[in-house]
C-alpha cells in the first residue's frame, strides 16, 4: 500500500535522515541549504543566454530515474532578467526528438511564444532556435517545453524578472520555490493508463468497510452518486501512487532547505511546475503575505494557506522571527502525498512534518448543482454582469477556510430533480461521447477556497482576495462576451472545450486586434482545471474597477465559472488546461487574433 | 412453445440494449426531466454605472465602495454559496455594476495561420498536424485477460478464459475478443473469437459490429452486433446478437460489478446469459435461455494491471439445453471453485 507507506514515511523519523538528490543535477538556485538568490549563484542573466536541452539520470529521494535537463539540470537554470532589457535565448536541442521552450507568462511577440504548430515549427533534433524579444514586464514566471509531454519529464525552469524601477515588494532575501510532480512512470505510459482505466491511480476510493465505519458518503449519497456514475473521490487523475512531489528538484526526504536570518523579510517565489498536481501550500508557524500572483503585484493579503494551480505563481513574504526551522508543506490537493522542504536559520535543521490531511470529496456543487442557490431561485451561469455576485450573499465576515465541516449526507439530492446532461443548458456545446455532464447551474466560485480547503480551520487565499497593486492598463468595458465551456468525460478520459477535443476542432476562437472581450469559463466537468491563455494577461472580473487582478492562468472549480476581460493581441495564441494530461487529451485551443501587424500584415 | 421463450429472451436482450442506450442519452438522476432554463438572460437588473472610464483611484487601504448599490439585485443568484471575502476588503463589490455585455458575434475565423508569416509554411503545416495528433488525436491500445482461470469441480477440473484487445482512438476502435472453456479430461467445450469495429456513441456506451468465429464445439461463423458500456450504478454491461451463416440466431448478455472491500481487494459478481432462437442439436443448444453463468470472484490488485483472484462459478444449463445435457448423461448444473489471474497491459 504505497500511500500508507508514504504517510508513515512522512511522519516517521526516517524521513529526517533522508537520501540526497544528485546535487550536481540541480542548478545553483535549487541547491539545498543555500542562503538564497545572491548574485553569485549560477543563474543566467544578460542579453545572450544559451540553453541546451538534453537528458540525464537523476536520483529523487534516493531512487534513480530519468529526466530531461536544461544545461544539465532539472529544474533548469534560473533566468534572471531585467525589465526593459532585450534578451536573445539560443536553445539547442540535444535530444533525439523535437523540443521547444515556451516562456510562461512572459509577454512576447507570438512568433517567439514557443508552441510548436501554433507559433513556430518547433526545434528539431540537433537544431538551435534563437528566441529574441524585449522584456516589458517584471515578476515571477517560468519556462517549459510545449512539445508532447516533455514538461512532465522535467523540462522546465524558473524566470525572475526584476523591475526597472524600485521593487514595491521590500525583502531582505528571496528563494525560488519550484513545485513539481516527478513521475517514475514515463508520462506516455501514464497517459495510456489513464485512457485504459481512468481511475487507476486513485487509491483513495470509497469502500464498503468505509461505509460501515461511517466514513465518506452515506449510503443514500453513494446510491445517488453511483446512479449518476460519479465518483466523489476523483480529485486528481494522477496521484502519489506514481508521483513524487518535489521542491526545487528535492523529494520530501531530500528536504530542500532555504536559509534565513531571524527577523528577515523573506520573499518566496512559488511556481507550480507540476504536470498534473494542484498543491495546497502552507508553512505552519508563519503567516503568508501574498504580494504577487502570476508575476503581477497585488495588494498584500495575509493568509495561512493558498492553493496553487498548475502554472500559477505566487510571491509570498514570510518573516520568521524565531531562531528555528519551519516546514514548508505543499500538500497534493487529493492528499496522496506532499512536497516538503524547510526554512531554517542553519543547514541541517528540521521542523515537524504535519501528517497528510483527509482527502476532499467532490460535492453536488462540484456538479454545478448548488442546493443553496437552487432553493433561492437559481442564477445565471453566463457572462454579463454575473461575475460579481458570488460571495456577496454568503455569510458576511466568514473567513475562507474556516467553514464548519459539511455534515455527512449533505450531498444527496433530497428529492431535487435536475438533468445532468441537458444540451439546452449549453447550446454552444457539441454533444458527444466526450461530454459526460453539463453543469445545470454553474456559479461563480472565485470567492471560495479550492477543493479540500473549505474547512481547514485557518485563513485560505481565494481569488477574490486579489486586487492589483498597479492600475489596469485597459479599463474599457468589453464590447462583447464569449462563453467557453470546459467539457470532458472522466470515464473515457476525454477533455476539451465546448465539447470538442482540439483534434476535432475545425476553427479557432477568433478575435479582433485590440478588442476587449469578456470571456466566461464555465466548468461542466467534475474536476478543477487551471486554464492558461498565452501572450496575455486577463483581468479577473472582480475587485475595484481599474485594479482587477491580472493573471495568465486561473483555476476554474468544478461546476464553477470564472469571468475575465482581456485585450486581444495580434497573433495565434495557445489556450489550454495546464494539467498536461488534460491538454494532451484534447483540452487545447487557439485564440486567433486578427488583423496582424508587422511583417506581411494583412 | 419454445418460440415464445425465444422471443422473450430476445426481447429481453433488446430491452436491455435500449435501456443501456437510453441511460446514456439522458444522463440523469432517476426520473429527472426538468431542464434548467437557459440562463443567458437578464439576471442583472443592475444599474448602468460604467466603471470603465472612471479613473477609480482606489486608495491603498480601503476599497471603493462605489459599486455596492448594484449588489442588491444580485443576491439571489449567488445565494447560499461561498464565503464573503474578508479582511475588510470589499473586493467583490465591483462587477455588480457591470453593464450587460452582448454575446458576440465574433469575427469570422481566420483562414490563415499567423506563424506562416515567419516560418516556412510547409514546416508549420507539419507541426500543426503533430499538434492535433498530440492534443486529442492519440491512438492507444489495451490487451486484457478478464478471466483466465482453472475451475475445480466434482468430476474433474476445467478452464475458462475471457479476454479482449482493442486498438484505436476515443471514438473508433478495432476490438478482438475471445472466450471459451473446456475440461481437463474432454478438452475444449467452446471457443470463439470475435473481430469487431466499435464506436463510441454516448458518454458511456459503445456499439459494435463484426464477425464471430467459433472453433468449438463446431466451426460456425456469425455476424454480430452489440453494445458495451457502463450503466448507472457502475454496472459494466455488454450484450450482442449473433446470426450464423446457417441462419441460427443467438444472443448474449453479460454484466459485472466491482465492490471495493479495500483499495486493492475487490469482490466482483458476474453474470452471463446465453440465448438461442432455435434448437441446434449439433451444438447441443436448445432454444430460449440456454445457459446462465453466475460468478463471484475476489481479486487482489497487486497493481491495477495485475490481479490474482479466487472465486466460485455456477453454471446452469437451462430448458432444452439442459435436456440435451441430461441426454448425454451430464448434470446440467455445475459449481466450481475458480482460481485465476486478471491482467492487462
Amino acid at each position: 500500500m504505497k500511500d500508507f507507506d508514504r504517510r508513515q514515511l512522512l511522519q516517521g523519523a526516517s524521513l529526517l535522515g533522508g537520501g540526497l538528490a544528485l546535487s550536481s543535477m540541480l542548478p545553483g538556485w535549487a541547491q539545498s541549504a543555500t542562503a538564497g538568490l545572491a548574485p553569485a549563484m549560477p543563474t543566467l542573466t544578460g542579453t545572450n543566454i544559451d540553453l541546451t536541452i538534453s537528458h540525464a539520470r537523476v536520483a529523487v529521494d534516493g531512487r534513480a530515474s530519468h529526466t530531461l535537463t536544461i544545461n544539465g539540470t532539472s529544474p533548469g537554470p534560473l533566468l534572471r532578467l531585467k525589465e526593459g532589457q532585450s534578451v536573445r535565448l539560443s536553445v539547442k536541442n540535444d535530444l533525439s526528438e523535437e523540443t521547444s521552450i515556451h516562456w510562461h507568462g512572459v509577454l512576447v511577440p507570438f512568433q517567439m511564444d514557443g508552441v510548436p504548430g501554433v507559433t513556430f515549427p518547433g526545434i528539431k533534433p540537433g537544431e538551435t532556435f534563437v528566441y529574441e524579444f524585449p522584456v516589458i514586464q517584471s515578476g515571477t514566471y517560468w519556462y517549459h517545453s510545449h512539445s508532447g509531454l516533455q514538461e512532465a519529464e522535467g523540462h522546465f525552469g524558473p524566470i525572475v524578472i526584476d523591475p526597472k524601477d524600485a521593487d514595491p515588494v521590500a525583502h531582505d532575501r528571496e528563494h525560488v520555490v519550484v513545485l513539481s510532480d516527478f513521475s517514475f512512470m514515463h508520462p506516455h505510459m501514464v497517459f495510456k493508463r489513464l485512457k485504459q482505466q481512468p481511475g487507476l491511480f486513485n487509491y483513495q476510493k470509497e469502500t464498503l468497510p468505509g461505509l460501515l465505519a461511517g466514513k465518506d458518503q452515506t449510503l443514500k449519497e453513494r446510491v445517488e452518486w453511483a446512479g449518476m456514475r460519479m465518483d466523489p473521490t476523483d480529485i486528481s487523475d494522477v496521484t502519489g501512487a506514481v508521483l513524487k512531489f518535489l521542491i526545487n528538484g528535492h523529494g520530501p526526504r531530500d528536504n530542500w532547505t532555504g536559509l534565513f536570518k531571524p527577523g528577515e523579510r523573506v520573499r518566496l517565489r512559488f511556481i507550480n511546475s507540476a504536470a498534473q498536481m494542484v498543491f495546497d501550500v502552507r508553512i505552519p508557524g508563519l503567516k503568508l503575505l501574498i504580494v504577487a500572483a502570476d508575476g503581477q503585484n497585488v495588494r498584500p493579503v495575509e493568509v495561512d494557506e493558498f492553493q496553487i494551480g498548475n502554472a500559477e505563481t505566487y510571491d509570498v513574504i514570510v518573516q520568521p522571527t524565531e531562531d528555528r526551522a519551519f516546514t514548508l508543506v505543499a500538500e497534493a490537493v487529493d492528499r496522496s502525498g506532499m512536497a516538503r522542504g524547510t526554512l531554517a536559520p542553519r543547514a541541517g535543521m528540521t521542523a515537524p512534518v504535519p501528517p497528510l490531511r483527509e482527502r476532499p470529496l467532490a460535492t453536488m456543487k462540484d456538479m454545478g448543482m448548488d442546493m443553496g442557490a437552487m432553493t433561492m431561485g437559481g442564477g445565471s451561469p453566463s457572462s454579463g454582469g454575473m461575475a460579481g455576485t458570488a460571495g456577496m450573499a454568503g455569510m458576511p465576515g466568514a473567513v475562507p477556510g474556516t467553514a464548519p465541516p459539511k455534515p455527512r449526507g449533505f450531498d444527496a439530492m433530497g428529492g431535487m430533480k435536475m438533468s445532468m446532461r441537458d444540451p439546452r443548458n449549453a447550446p454552444g456545446v457539441k454533444m458527444g461521447p466526450g461530454v459526460q455532464t453539463i453543469a445545470p447551474m454553474p456559479i461563480n466560485r472565485t470567492a471560495e477556497p479550492g477543493q479540500g480547503l473549505q474547512s481547514v480551520g485557518h485563513r485560505v487565499l481565494v481569488y477574490r482576495d486579489l486586487i492589483a497593486l498597479a492600475p489596469n492598463p485597459d479599463t474599457r468595458t468589453p464590447s462583447r462576451s464569449l462563453d467557453i465551456r470546459l467539457t470532458g468525460n472522466m470515464e473515457r478520459f476525454m477533455w476539451g472545450f465546448d465539447g470538442e477535443k482540439f483534434s476535432e476542432t475545425t476553427k479557432p476562437y477568433a478575435f479582433r486586434n485590440g478588442e476587449r472581450v469578456r470571456v466566461t469559463l464555465i466548468n461542466d466537468t467534475m474536476m478543477a482545471h487551471p486554464i492558461h491563455l498565452h501572450g496575455h494577461f486577463f483581468d479577473l472580473v472582480h475587485g475595484p474597477a481599474g485594479f482587477r487582478p491580472r493573471k495568465h492562468t486561473v483555476i476554474v472549480l468544478p461546476g464553477g465559472t470564472v469571468a475575465w476581460d482581456f485585450t486581444a493581441v495580434p497573433g495565434d495564441w495557445a489556450f489550454h488546461c495546464h494539467m498536461l494530461y488534460h491538454m494532451h487529451a484534447g483540452m487545447f485551443q487557439v485564440f486567433s487574433v486578427r488583423l496582424l501587424e508587422g511583417r506581411g500584415a494583412a | 412453445m419454445n418460440r415464445i421463450a425465444v422471443a422473450g429472451g430476445l426481447i429481453c436482450l433488446a430491452i436491455a440494449a435500449r435501456a443501456a442506450a437510453q441511460s446514456t442519452d439522458q444522463t440523469s438522476m432517476p426520473g429527472m426531466s426538468m431542464p434548467m432554463p437557459v440562463a443567458k438572460a437578464p439576471a442583472t437588473p443592475a444599474p448602468e454605472t460604467t466603471p470603465a472610464k472612471e479613473p477609480t483611484p482606489a486608495p491603498a487601504g480601503g476599497n471603493s465602495m462605489a459599486d455596492m448599490p448594484g449588489m442588491k439585485g444580485m443576491d439571489m443568484s449567488g445565494a447560499g454559496q461561498g464565503q464573503a471575502p474578508t479582511g475588510g476588503d470589499m473586493a467583490s463589490a465591483a462587477g455588480a455594476s457591470e453593464p450587460e455585455i452582448p454575446a458576440g458575434p465574433p469575427p469570422p475565423a481566420p483562414k490563415d495561420h499567423a506563424a506562416d508569416r515567419y516560418y516556412a509554411p510547409a514546416a508549420m503545416a507539419a507541426a500543426r498536424a503533430t499538434l492535433r495528433q498530440e492534443h486529442g488525436g492519440a491512438a492507444l491500445s489495451q490487451v486484457m485477460a478478464n478471466l483466465a482461470e482453472y475451475q475445480a469441480r466434482p468430476g474433474g477440473g476445467g478452464y475458462r478464459w475471457d479476454g479482449e484487445a482493442w486498438f484505436g482512438g476515443d471514438i473508433n476502435k478495432f476490438v478482438l475478443t475471445s472466450e471459451g472453456e473446456g475440461s481437463v479430461r474432454q478438452g475444449l467445450n467452446s471457443a470463439e473469437l470475435q473481430a469487431l469495429y466499435a464506436r463510441a456513441v454516448t458518454p458511456y456506451f459503445d456499439l459494435h459490429a463484426g464477425v464471430r468465429q467459433d472453433f468449438a464445439p463446431l466451426g460456425r461463423t456469425y455476424a454480430t452486433v452489440g453494445f458495451q458500456g457502463l450503466a448507472p450504478y457502475w454496472l459494466d454491461i455488454q450484450g450482442a446478437l449473433f446470426l450464423s451463416t446457417r441462419g441460427e440466431l443467438l444472443g448474449r448478455l453479460e454484466g459485472t460489478y466491482d465492490l471495493r472491500l479495500t483499495q486493492r481487494l475487490i469482490l466482483q459478481p458476474r453474470a452471463e446469459l446465453n440465448l438461442a432462437a432455435q434448437d441446434t442439436p449439433q451444438t447441443q443448444t436448445g432454444s430460449g435461455l440456454s445457459t446462465a453463468e453466475l460468478g463471484l470472484r475476489l481479486r487482489y490488485e497487486v497493481r491495477r494491471e495485475f490481479a490474482p483472484y479466487i472465486g466460485i462459478s455456477y453454471d446452469q444449463k437451462v430448458g432444452r439445453t439442459a435436456d440435451f445435457a441430461r441426454a448425454r448423461g451430464e448434470d446440467p448444473a455445475a459449481a466450481s471453485l475458480v482460481v485465476g489471474i486478471r491482467a492487462w497491459f
